[in-house]
């Protein structure tokens, strides 16, 4: 159990019309645990509460109740932080707010910089970074010139210079074209694989089907937590916190129903179509 | 207009000036500065411009990128030269209208006040052309490190410095992307007198400062998720070393500048050797 947060509750200041201080509700009485190496999606509506949750998990915000623990230790305690964020990496949605540099390889040297790590390792995490992501070749490179898709790699690059064993993607997709998307998931799929723990938050239902685990987020609450297909078979559910399955899925399923043979979760596309095809043959 | 500032906007390549020691490039340049203005004569001018043109042929930066960072400045040195030309009087009397007299020496001295500013504005683009902001920083960092024992928060000064240039670029494309909103919904920011065309600007100021926050607030917590504590305990990717392109090109300039000083002061202006006052005009 690398993150396990319990019974974890975090508000905003926010002002009323009338100008007295109230509170803005952000997560409420989320429990949950992530394991280690585990490629987990959190999914929910805009204002969900979930990228609150996710800056919980390397102590960017602190629960007001509840204790969140990175590897045991707890968020709220200061002499923890440092530890915690060596330990929980974090990409943005925006990736020009995150750039500290204007060359690529300094950005991605800002992290293990703040570590203390010698210049020659430094040079080692940083290209061993970029290689991971494939932008090694953009190295001396400006970031602004670049795509979206490729900034948001670097950004990751940048959190993987600190040796992170969490990776948290908080929205990291949602400013992307689908192109840009897609090579963002597969640099994640690809570290997970080689067994980094992954959070991937986003509201693209398309995005959480090769996920181990969904957390599904509606009003600061965790509403259900299941595999991919748990969740897509929860049509009431989804509808409730304004989510859509997949349209794969949607169809696969809509198919099964009208009693052709196909796989009735079915997510992926081609294959789907392979299937619709044999059928169509058959007949 | 606003993509035209090359300010901050390094020219990537690999040539001689580019792998110069940003400390050294910073030292040449503020000698450079320095040094223009002791620069009396358009021979002097002359010799400059081989200069100039020199380092940018070296530092394969194309004319057209360094010419850039004047246009931005156009109006503020025309108008300085045009204040010249008005206000300083001579022996030699050009034109005259009512109260306004030109004289000759006017129309000179503005010519090289003219120079001299574009010339400083040219090699001051020259350094950040070929030198990234962060190596500037990482330079200025390095050269303040003294201040230090006067408790002069040297590397925050730094970071705050190669922050604010690695913003330039994005905030003139937000500032870009919101004068093309407003207008899309009928905003006109060209017509009109002046205090309307300033009032028109209030719509692209305020959000561009409200984006400002949330951007500064989305960065820091960014640096602060890559274990950014402040300078204690920081290491640095990049090792600053003197090479010999360091050295070549101090001499260089050093020599330059030596040749620049002795004419000056031939001229008459730390002596009394007057015997080249031809270089003069």
């Amino acid at each position: 159990m690398i993150i396990k947060l319990d019974n974890v509750s975090y508000y905003y200041k926010a002002y009323n019309d009338d100008g007295t201080v109230g509170q803005a509700m952000g997560v409420e009485g989320v429990s949950l645990e992530i394991e280690q190496g585990s490629f987990v999606a959190l999914v929910g509506h805009n204002g969900c509460g979930k990228s609150t949750l996710a800056k919980l998990l390397n102590g960017l915000l602190i629960p007001q109740n509840g204790v969140v623990s990175v590897n045991g230790l707890d968020t709220a305690v200061k002499e923890n932080i440092f530890e915690i964020r060596k330990t929980v990496g974090m990409v943005f949605q925006n990736p020009d707010n995150q750039m500290v540099a204007s060359i690529v390889e300094e950005d991605v040297a800002f992290g293990p910089e703040n570590l203390g790590v010698p210049q020659a390792e430094i040079v080692e995490r940083v290209y061993g970074a970029l290689e991971q992501v494939g932008m090694a070749e953009y190295a001396k490179r400006s970031p602004h010139r670049l795509s979206g898709g490729q900034k948001q790699r670097i950004a990751i690059a940048g959190a993987l210079a600190i040796r992170p064993q969490v990776l948290v993607l908080d929205e990291s997709t949602a400013m992307l074209d689908p192109l840009g998307r897609r090579e963002v998931l597969q640099v994640a799929h690809k570290l997970n694989k080689a067994g980094m723990t992954v959070i991937l938050i986003t509201h693209f239902m398309e995005e959480v089907l090769d996920c181990d685990k969904v957390v599904v987020m509606n009003g600061g609450h965790v509403v259900k937590t299941g595999t991919p297909n748990e969740i897509f078979d929860d049509e009431r559910l989804l509808e409730e916190v304004g989510l859509k399955p997949p349209r794969a899925v949607a169809l696969a399923k809509k198919l099964a129903g009208a009693g052709f043979a196909v796989t009735a979760n079915c997510s992926d596309a081609h294959k789907l179509g392979g299937e619709v095809c044999q059928q169509l043959t058959k007949k | 207009m606003l993509r035209d500032v090359t300010f901050g906007q390094y020219y990537p390549s690999n040539s001689f000036v580019h792998k110069m020691d940003a400390r050294v490039k910073l030292v040449l340049v503020l000698l450079y500065m320095v040094g223009i203005f002791f620069i009396v004569s358009f021979v002097g001018f002359a010799f400059i411009t081989v200069l100039l043109l020199t380092v940018i042929l070296v530092s394969r930066v194309p004319l057209k990128s360094v010419l850039k960072s004047i246009r931005g400045i156009i109006f503020l040195l025309f108008l300085t030269a045009l204040l010249n030309v008005f206000f300083n009087k001579g022996d030699t009397l050009l034109w005259s209208w009512w109260k306004i007299e030109i004289y000759q020496e006017g129309l000179i001295f503005a010519a090289k006040m003219l120079l001299r500013l574009t010339y400083l504005v040219i090699g001051s683009s020259i350094l950040t052309l070929t030198t990234t902001p962060v190596d500037l920083t990482h330079a200025v960092e390095s050269l303040l490190k003294p201040l230090r024992i006067i408790k002069f928060p040297v590397h925050e000064f730094a970071l705050i410095m190669s922050l604010t240039l690695s913003f330039i670029p994005s905030l003139i494309e937000e500032t870009d992307r919101i004068i093309r909103a407003q207008k899309a919904r009928g905003a006109d920011f060209d017509t009109g007198g002046l205090i309307k065309r300033a009032k028109a600007f209030v719509p692209i100021l305020i959000p561009l400062l409200v984006g400002g926050f949330r951007r500064a607030e989305e960065l820091a917590n960014a640096m602060n998720s890559r274990c950014y504590e402040g300078a204690t305990k920081r290491t640095q990717m990049r090792v600053m070393k003197l090479g010999w392109r360091d050295a070549v090109a101090t001499i260089f300039v050093l020599l330059f500048f030596a040749t620049i000083f002795v004419v000056y002061g031939m001229q008459g202006n730390w002596g009394a050797i007057s015997w080249l006052n031809w270089l003069y005009f």
